[in-house]
């Protein structure tokens, strides 16, 4: 299968690897909200934190991916998008934007909507942890 | 010596035709081009000479007899000919009715073997698909164990495409011939680089293919036993009657006299090309597994081909760990390099788990593969496997102390 070149520049640099700190460290800040998203048996898992500003800027992201080439592309755009958007803003993010930014072929149009999740995920656990959301829909938990 | 990219290490799945074989099989294009049923002119004399020289290198590469060789297009066309063509032949039951007879195989068989037996069910016929043990051999007792009074026949592969795993097949044709029972085997990926022979073997029928031996792509040959028991078939291709009657259709003249000269090269160099193969595939698994942790190496360690290897990078997801290694190529059991989006179900089917075979890959080596492609692959595998660890939550998971598996996942 052949990659756009979007796709393997982002697989060789990908953007704002990283993590704000260990899995537990990160569940109990404030600041951050966290999206794991997929499966490893569905071959993909996607996690996004984004650290967010007391204003509701996101400040930082960072991503970690299991899975294919496009999977690792869609999250490190997706990093790169949301940095310096606002919740709502980065919650605008649809994943044919990306589809269409990476030149995505069909059967990996899922990556995209992966990378959609983990964003909504990740905002979804940052509003819950500041009593933002009154029932908040459940992210990916451990 | 330099190397020269892509590296090939996809032996399993094709082979480059041996320049000594392309040699052979120049003239039948443009100077011996006569059809081989030709009975009556120079040109088909030519053309008949190039088969039967061709068929009797084919049949001493197995210790057959010429006679019990039949030319097919492949390996796929020699197993549906082999299967459909002895369950019509000894069905217990007319066309139409129900319990027609039962036939043994394998999960983790090719699908030009399951196809076949799938498309048998539909016509009456019981199916038994053995599920693997996690080394992946199929054993006799496990044969013994599914054999029914209306068992017609058995289909085990002797070396399996995936993984290599070797299975117990002279037992199992021993157990067929007490009880029996005809028993093929889809020998693909065995003959040409193992030592074989059908009567020491207790084999009744055996489909191999051209492009796994340094032979052209689209010839293959499947053997039928004449004698002890003599095993009759049901043709598929209804036509000019060759081959005995069983395939019918001009025959494939050049490519079949490519596949005896490939049968030829393989048997005399097979003894020392298991042995170099076997040293080079040491030295990529050691070297691997010494230098990574969380590798593992799918199906039984030692009954395997010499030449093919199949691990899993823990942590690592396969397409995109055949993408950080562009310049070797190679195959994954990951979904995402096949249109399924399902993982290996060869993998699957031994319960070595979704997750590990998404992080799967195959290397088969060959003919040409050198100490130096295979320690280039080494460097290239362990730093694409880095590299992508460093990105992979699993791994971070797995290094904080965590049990992925114990996990709930939000699978999609
Ligand atoms: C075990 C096995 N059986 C059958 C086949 C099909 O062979 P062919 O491509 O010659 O039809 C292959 C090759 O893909 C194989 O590995």
């Amino acid at each position: 299968m052949a990659y756009s070149e979007k796709v393997i520049d982002h697989y060789n640099k990908p953007r704002n690897v990283g993590a704000f700190g260990s899995s537990k460290e990160v569940a109990t800040r404030k600041d951050i909200g966290v999206g794991i998203v997929g499966a490893p048996e569905c071959g993909d898992v996607m996690q996004l934190q984004i650290k967010v500003s007391d204003s509701g800027v996101i400040e930082d992201a960072k991503f970690k991916c299991f899975g294919c080439g496009s999977a690792i592309a869609s999250s490190s755009l997706a990093t790169e998008w949301i940095k310096g958007k606002s919740l709502d803003q980065a919650m605008g993010i649809k994943n044919t934007q990306i589809v269409e930014e990476l030149s995505l072929p069909p059967v990996k149009i899922h990556c995209s909507v992966l990378a959609e999740d983990s964003i909504r995920t990740a905002i979804a656990d940052y509003k819950k942890k500041n009593g933002l959301l009154a029932e908040a829909t459940e992210g990916a938990a451990h | 010596m330099t190397l020269k990219f892509p590296i090939y290490m996809d032996h399993a799945a094709t082979t480059r035709t041996d320049p000594r074989v392309v040699e052979a099989m120049l003239p039948y294009f443009t100077e011996k081009f006569g059809n081989s049923a030709s009975r009556n002119h120079k040109f088909g004399w030519e053309a008949e000479d190039g088969v039967e020289h061709a068929r009797e290198q084919a049949a001493q590469l197995i210790g057959a007899d010429a006679k019990e060789i039949i030319w097919t297009s492949g390996s796929t066309e020699s197993n549906n000919l082999a299967i459909k063509g002895a369950a019509h032949m000894y069905a217990r039951a007319a066309e139409g009715q129900r319990g027609r007879g039962h036939i043994i195989t394998a999960a983790h068989e090719h699908k030009a073997v399951l196809d076949p037996c799938k498309r048998l069910i539909g016509e009456g016929f019981d199916v038994t698909f053995l599920t693997p043990p996690p080394d992946g051999v199929i054993t006799r007792a496990m044969v013994e164990g599914a054999l029914r009074e209306d068992t017609i026949l058995v289909s085990i592969m002797w070396a399996n495409n995936e993984i290599g795993t070797i299975n117990e097949v002279s037992e199992i044709g021993a157990l067929c011939h007490e009880r029996g029972v005809i028993f093929h085997t889809d020998a693909t990926q065995w003959v040409g680089k193992m030592p074989t022979n059908v009567d020491a073997d207790n084999i009744d029928l055996l489909s191999w293919s051209g492009h796994k031996i340094y032979g052209p792509k689209g010839v293959g040959a499947l053997y039928v036993r004449r004698r002890k028991p003599r095993v009759r078939l049901e043709a598929i291709l209804d036509g000019g009657g060759h081959e005995r009657g069983m395939r019918s259709g001009t025959l494939n003249v050049t490519g079949i006299v490519g596949f005896g000269m490939a049968c030829e090269l393989c048997q005399k160099e097979m003894e020392g090309e298991r042995e170099r193969l076997f040293k080079l595939r040491r030295l990529l698994e050691t070297e691997l597994m010494s230098r990574l942790e969380g590798v593992q190496i799918n199906g039984h360690f030692d009954r395997r081909l010499p030449h093919l290897t199949n691990m899993s990078f823990g942590f690592v997801e396969g397409e995109s760990l055949l993408m950080g290694i562009k310049d070797i190529a190679c195959s994954s059991g990951s979904a995402c390099t096949s249109a399924s989006l399902e993982p290996s179900y060869v993998l699957k089917s031994l319960g070595v788990g979704d997750e590990l075979a998404h992080s799967s890959l195959r290397l088969s080596l060959g003919r040409w593969s050198s100490e130096e492609e295979v320690r280039y692959a080494i460097d290239g595998i362990e730093k694409a496997v880095n590299h992508l660890r460093t990105m992979s939550p699993l791994w971070d998971l797995h290094k904080e102390g965590i049990d992925i598996s114990k996990i709930q996942w939000q699978a999609h």
